[in-house]
C-alpha cells in the first residue's frame, strides 16, 4: 500500500477546490492510496479497514476465494473508508482523466460521511487508529486464552446486529424542548392510561381540551388545565410525585442485548472471564460503526454519483474523454433491465427530489392537484433544488429516501417495475416477469432490500439472574431457523445460564391459493441442547 | 426473439464489442434476454466503487495466500467438537457454467456466520422465488425472460455461479483435496487394502528423453531450434543471412533415445448411476449428485488420484455419458427402469475386461421408482454383478410426496435377500430428499463404503 504519487495528489487536491466551490464540504486531510492485488485480498474480508482485527471467518472467505471464480463478500465496503483522516484506495493503472471523475466520486462520499446525521457518532473517530488499537488487543488475548478468544469473538459476532444503533443515535439531539412537561407526560400517558384506564375517546377529549387551552395562551395553558384535574382526581399529585421520584432524569438509550448481557451476565462478571467483556464490546461497536455506512447504501451512492456526474462535465479536464466517461458513467448508473443497481436508483431518486424542489412541487400548491396535465406542467420556479438535495444528504437515509419520495410519478418516469421470479412447472423453467408496475409495490421490493436485522430485545420482566429472556418483535418474517440454534449457543455462553427467544413462525399453506399462518414459539437452550415449543 | 444471454454476448463479442460494452447493449434494453440468474440474486450491497468505476474485477482480489490454511482450519473444526460446539467449515461446491455450456464443478470451504436474519423464503405460492427492480415498458405480467430450472446448485450460503471465461478447474483438480477434508472431517474410513490389485505400476518405453550429440533418433526441430539460438548468439543471424554461413557443431544435435517410463495405473473404477426420470426432479437429484461427487472425491483420496469413472443414467433406457457435469445436469421427463441400468455396467465390464484389473465401485442413486415392481431382472443382475465388484452402493433419495413405506426398490432388494447374504457389498442407504443436510449426506456415504 503506498501513497499515490505527487502528480496524482495535485489532481486530488484541485478536484476538492471545485468541491468546496459547488458546496461539499469535507476536512481538509485526506488520504489516498495505491492498493496491489496483494493488499486487496488482505482487505476485502476486512471491509477495507487495514487494521481490523483477524479473524478466521475471513480466512475462509480468502480460501473460498481461491476455488472460486466469483466470490461474493460478504459485507459491503466503500473504496472509501470513513475514518479521521478519510483513507481512499484506487487502482494503479487509472489514467489521469478517470481518476478526476473518481476523485470526485470519492469526495461525494467523504462529504456524504462528514455530514450525514446517521454518522453523527464516527465523526470524531480516527477508526483505523481505534481498529489498529482493538486488533492489538484481541491479539495478545489471543496469546493468553488461545482458542477461547476465538470463541468469544464468534459468540458476539453472532448477535453483534442487535447492537442498538438507532437507540444510541437518538439520544445526540434528542428535543427536550419538545418534550411535553413531565406533568402533562405523565397524565396523557400514564394516569389516564394505567391509573384510571380511560376509553380512548376520553384520552382524545382530553388532549383537544389542552390544545384549545394552549392556543389560546401557551404560557398559563398547563397550570390551567390541571386546576379541575387536581378537584375531579384529589390523589393525582401524590402519584405524581411517586412517579417523579421513579423516573430517571435524562433520557437515556436502551440496552441492546449485547449491552444488557454485558452489565447483567453472571459468567462475565466472574473474575477470570473478565477478559470478554472487551473482545464483546470490542465487536459492538465495530458493529455500531458499520452501521451507518450499509443503512446509507443507495442514498450514498447516489450522492456520489450526482457529484462526479456533475462536477466532471463542468471540469476542463474531462476535454477529449466525453465518450469514455459517458460510457464508464452509463455503465455505473444505468437502471438495471433486471435487477437492482443503487447507483442508479440513488442517483435518480436524488435528481428527482432537485427537480420536485425546483419546480416546487413539495408544496401544498402541488399537493391538492388532482388534474393530471396541470400536475405534469406545474412549475412555480421555486428553485430550492440544491437546498433540497443538501437536505437530503444531511438528514436521510435508504429508508426515509425511498420511503418518502418513490411515489408513482417517480416509478412512470423510469419505467420502474417489479420483476417477478417464478418456477413454471410446466415448462419446467424459471420466469422473470413484470410483477408490478405500482409504486407502492415498487417501494416495498425497495424497502425488502434493505439491510434490517430483526429487532430482539430484553424482556426484563421475565430475565432473571438465571435465566436471559429474549424477544423477537415480528415485523412479517421469521427468523432463518437454520440459525436460531448457534445463535442460541452463542447466547447461552456469554450469558452463562439458560437462554429463551420468543419468536413468530409462519407457516406455508398445504395447498395451493391457502393462506399464511402465525404460531409464537419459545426456543430454550439449557447445557447446550436446544428445544422448542409452542408459546403457551 | 429471444436469445440467451451468453449467446447474445458472444454474438457482440464476435461483432468487435469488448466484453463490457457488449454487456452494456445488453442490459441498455437492445436485446431480449434471458437473464442470467445470479444478476438477480445480487443484492444492492454488493454493488461498490471498485466495480462500478475502476472496473478491479473481483478475481483479482483472490490469492493463494492466507492467514490459515484448510488443514489449519479443519483441525480447529475438529477441536470444537471436542470443545462441545458445532461444526462451522462446511464444503460447498459451486457449479460455473462456461462458453461451452458445460460449466466446471468448483469445491471451496465456505462458512456462515450463524446470526438472528430474517427469512424471505416463506411465501402463499410455492412457485414464487422472490422479486427484484427492473426497467422497461413491458405491460404487468409481460414475460421478460426465462431460464433453464436447474437443480439447486451450490450450498451454504454466499455461493452463486458466476459467468464468463477465465482459468477453469476440472472436477478432478479439486476432488483429491475435498476428499483428503472428506476423510479427516467426517472421519470416513480408509480403503483396506486389496491385496495384488494395489500395486498397479506399469513400466513403457518409449523414445522421450532427449540428448544432445549421440541418441537413436535426430529431432530435427529441436536441432533447427538449437542452431537459429547459437547462431543468433554469434551475430550470424541479422535481418538477412544466408543459411550457408550459419555454424553447425555436433553437439547441437538433439537426438531422441528410449527410456524407462514409471506409470500408475488408476487402481479402481467407479461406475456412477443415476436415475434421471421425471420423478427425479429437484431435491433427489440435487441430494444424489452432491452424495455422488462427495463418494468420487473420497475415491479419488483414498486412490491417490487414480480412479476412473464411468457416468451412467437411466430412464426406461441406459446410457453412458461423457462427464460429471452431464451426469449432475441432465434431467427427463421418462419413466424408470433399473434394470437396464445395471445390464449396460454388466455389459461394460465384460467388454472392457475391467474386472481382473480393477477394483469396481458401483454407486446407484434413485427416487425408489421402478416400472418393474417384482425388480426380477434388476435382482438377477445384482446377484450376477456382486461376485465381480467391490461394492454396490445404492441411495434412495426420497421424494416428498412419497410416503413413509418403503420403495419399490427398497421393497424389493429386501425381498431379495441380497442385503443379508451379500451384505460385504451390497449397501442401502434410504432418506428423504427434501432438506437433506451435507452431514445427513456424508453420513448416508460411510453407510454405504463401510
Amino acid at each position: 500500500m503506498i501513497l499515490i504519487d505527487q502528480h496524482s495528489k495535485a489532481i486530488m487536491e484541485e478536484c476538492k477546490r471545485q468541491a468546496r466551490i459547488a458546496g461539499l464540504s469535507f476536512s481538509q486531510e485526506t488520504l489516498e492510496y495505491i492498493v496491489t492485488n496483494k493488499d486487496m485480498i488482505e482487505l476485502s474480508p476486512k471491509v477495507m479497514i487495514p487494521t481490523l482485527y483477524d479473524y478466521w471467518v475471513n480466512d475462509v472467505e480468502v480460501l473460498k476465494g481461491k476455488g472460486k471464480y466469483l466470490v461474493y463478500p460478504s459485507n459491503p465496503y466503500e473504496t472509501v473508508i470513513n475514518t479521521r483522516p478519510a483513507i481512499s484506495f484506487y487502482n494503479d493503472n487509472n489514467p489521469d482523466w478517470l481518476n478526476v471523475m473518481i476523485y470526485y466520486h470519492v469526495l461525494g462520499h467523504i462529504d456524504f460521511f462528514q455530514n450525514n446525521a446517521l454518522f453523527e457518532n464516527t465523526w470524531n473517530d480516527d477508526f483505523v487508529g481505534q481498529a489498529l488499537s482493538d486488533k492489538r488487543l484481541i491479539e495478545n488475548l489471543r496469546i493468553k486464552y488461545g482458542r477461547w478468544t476465538d470463541y468469544v469473538v464468534e459468540f458476539a459476532r453472532a448477535i453483534d446486529n442487535l447492537s442498538g444503533y438507532f437507540q444510541q443515535l437518538s439520544v445526540n439531539n434528542y428535543p427536550e424542548e419538545k418534550e411535553l412537561s413531565s406533568k402533562l407526560d405523565y397524565y396523557f400517558q400514564f394516569f389516564l392510561q394505567e391509573e384510571l384506564k380511560v376509553p380512548e375517546h376520553i384520552i382524545f377529549n382530553e388532549i383537544s381540551r389542552y390544545n384549545n387551552l394552549f392556543e389560546k395562551d401557551p404560557h398559563v395553558a398547563e397550570a390551567l388545565f390541571f386546576t379541575s384535574i387536581k378537584e375531579k382526581h384529589a390523589n393525582f399529585l401524590s402519584l405524581y410525585e411517586k412517579y417523579l421520584s421513579k423516573k430517571q432524569s435524562k433520557p437515556q438509550a436502551k440496552k441492546d442485548v449485547i449491552e444488557f448481557i454485558l452489565d447483567h451476565s453472571l459468567f462475565l462478571k466472574q473474575e477470570n472471564n473478565q477478559w470478554m467483556k472487551s473482545i464483546i464490546s470490542i465487536v459492538r461497536s465495530t458493529s455500531l460503526y458499520f452501521n451507518p455506512q450499509i443503512r446509507t447504501k443507495i442514498i450514498n451512492e447516489g450522492w456520489a454519483s450526482y457529484w462526479h456526474d456533475k462536477l466532471f462535465r463542468s471540469d476542463d479536464r474531462m476535454k477529449t474523454h466525453e465518450v469514455a466517461f459517458a460510457k464508464i458513467n452509463a455503465g455505473v448508473t444505468s437502471i438495471s433491465r433486471v435487477g437492482l443497481n443503487p447507483y442508479a436508483i440513488g442517483l435518480r431518486l436524488i435528481e428527482y427530489v432537485e427537480d420536485l424542489a425546483n419546480k416546487g412541487k413539495m408544496t401544498w400548491g402541488y399537493q391538492k392537484l388532482l388534474n393530471i396535465a396541470q400536475k405534469e406542467d406545474f412549475n412555480i420556479g421555486l428553485n430550492k433544488g440544491q437546498e433540497s438535495i443538501f437536505a437530503l444528504r444531511k438528514y436521510f437515509s435508504d429508508f426515509t429516501l425511498i420511503n418518502t419520495f418513490v411515489d408513482q410519478d417517480f416509478v412512470d418516469r423510469h419505467d420502474l417495475f417489479v420483476t417477478g421470479k417464478r418456477y413454471n412447472p410446466q415448462r419446467q423453467t424459471i420466469e422473470y416477469y413484470v410483477k408490478s408496475r405500482k409504486a407502492v409495490d415498487y417501494k416495498k421490493m425497495l424497502l425488502d432490500s434493505l439491510y434490517h436485522p430483526p429487532v430482539t430485545e430484553v424482556n426484563e420482566s421475565k430475565t432473571n439472574e438465571k435465566e436471559l429472556y429474549l424477544n423477537h418483535l415480528f415485523e412479517g418474517k421469521q427468523l432463518v431457523k437454520e440459525f436460531i440454534p448457534d445463535v442460541m449457543v452463542a447466547l447461552e455462553f456469554l450469558w452463562g445460564g439458560e437462554v429463551k427467544l420468543e419468536t413468530t413462525e409462519i407457516i406455508a399453506p398445504q395447498k395451493q391459493g391457502g393462506e399464511l399462518t402465525y404460531k409464537s414459539v419459545i426456543y430454550s437452550i439449557k447445557d447446550r441442547k436446544v428445544s422448542k415449543s409452542d408459546k403457551a | 426473439m429471444k436469445q440467451k444471454f451468453s449467446e447474445a454476448i458472444q454474438e457482440l463479442l464476435y461483432l468487435g464489442l469488448t466484453y463490457d460494452e457488449a454487456k452494456l447493449v445488453l442490459e441498455n434494453n437492445q436485446y431480449e434476454v434471458i437473464f442470467n440468474e445470479h444478476q438477480l440474486n445480487k443484492n444492492i450491497y454488493l454493488n461498490d466503487d471498485f466495480d462500478m468505476l475502476q472496473d478491479r474485477s473481483v478475481q483479482s482480489r483472490l490469492s493463494p495466500t492466507s492467514l490459515k490454511t484448510l488443514e489449519d482450519l479443519i483441525e480447529q473444526d475438529n477441536q470444537r467438537v471436542k470443545d462441545g460446539f458445532p461444526r462451522r467449515i462446511r464444503i460447498g461446491k459451486l457449479v460455473k457454467p462456461t462458453k461451452d455450456n458445460k460449466g466446471q464443478v468448483i469445491i471451496v470451504p465456505t462458512t456462515t456466520e450463524p446470526k438472528f436474519y430474517h427469512d424471505n423464503r416463506i411465501t402463499e405460492d410455492p412457485n414464487d422465488l422472490g422479486e427484484t427492480g427492473g426497467t422497461g415498458d413491458e405491460q404487468e405480467g409481460d414475460i421478460l425472460g426465462e431460464q433453464q430450472a436447474q437443480p439447486q446448485q451450490g450450498e451454504g450460503e454466499g455461493q452463486g455461479a458466476g459467468e464468463g471465461g477465465g482459468e477453469g478447474h476440472d472436477i478432478s483438480q479439486e476432488a483429491f483435496d475435498l476428499g483428503k477434508v472428506l476423510t479427516e472431517q467426517f472421519q470416513l474410513p480408509n480403503l483396506k487394502d486389496k491385496g495384488q490389485k494395489r500395486s498397479l505400476v506399469k513400466y513403457t518405453y518409449d523414445l522421450t528423453d532427449i540428448k544432445k550429440g549421440f541418441g537413436q533418433l535426430l529431432d530435427k526441430k529441436a536441432t533447427m531450434k538449437e542452431l537459429i539460438k547459437k547462431n543468433i548468439m554469434l551475430g550470424n543471424i541479422g535481418e538477412y543471412f544466408n543459411a550457408e554461413d550459419l555454424i553447425i557443431a555436433p553437439s547441437d544435435h538433439v537426438f531422441r533415445i528410449m527410456s524407462k517410463e514409471q506409470e500408475f495405473e488408476s487402481q479402481a473404477l467407479v461406475f456412477f448411476i443415476r436415475d434421471y426420470s421425471g420423478s427425479m426432479q429437484g431435491g433427489p437429484t440435487e441430494a444424489i449428485s452432491s452424495q455422488h461427487l462427495l463418494i468420487y472425491s473420497w475415491l479419488m483420496y483414498q486412490y491417490q488420484n487414480r480412479v476412473e469413472t464411468k457416468f451412467i443414467l437411466h430412464d426406461t433406457d441406459a446410457k453412458e455419458v461423457e462427464d460429471f457435469y452431464v451426469y449432475y445436469q441432465s434431467n427427463i421427463a421418462g419413466g424408470t427402469k433399473v434394470a437396464p441400468a445395471f445390464e449396460l455396467v454388466d455389459k461394460i465390464i465384460n467388454e472392457e475386461q475391467l474386472e481382473k484389473d480393477y477394483n469396481i465401485y458401483i454407486f446407484y442413486g434413485t427416487d425408489g421408482d421402478d416400472w418393474e415392481s417384482d425388480g426380477k431382472k434388476t435382482i438377477e443382475m445384482l446377484k450376477h454383478l456382486v461376485g465381480k465388484v467391490n461394492r454396490i452402493g445404492v441411495t434412495v433419495a426420497k421424494n416428498s410426496w412419497s410416503s413413509s413405506k418403503k420403495t419399490t426398490v427398497e421393497t424389493y432388494l429386501d425381498k431379495s435377500e441380497l442385503l443379508n447374504t451379500h451384505s460385504d457389498v451390497i449397501k442401502i442407504d434410504a432418506f428423504k430428499a427434501d432438506g437433506v443436510t451435507q452431514d445427513r449426506i456424508v453420513e448416508g456415504i460411510k453407510k454405504l463404503v463401510s
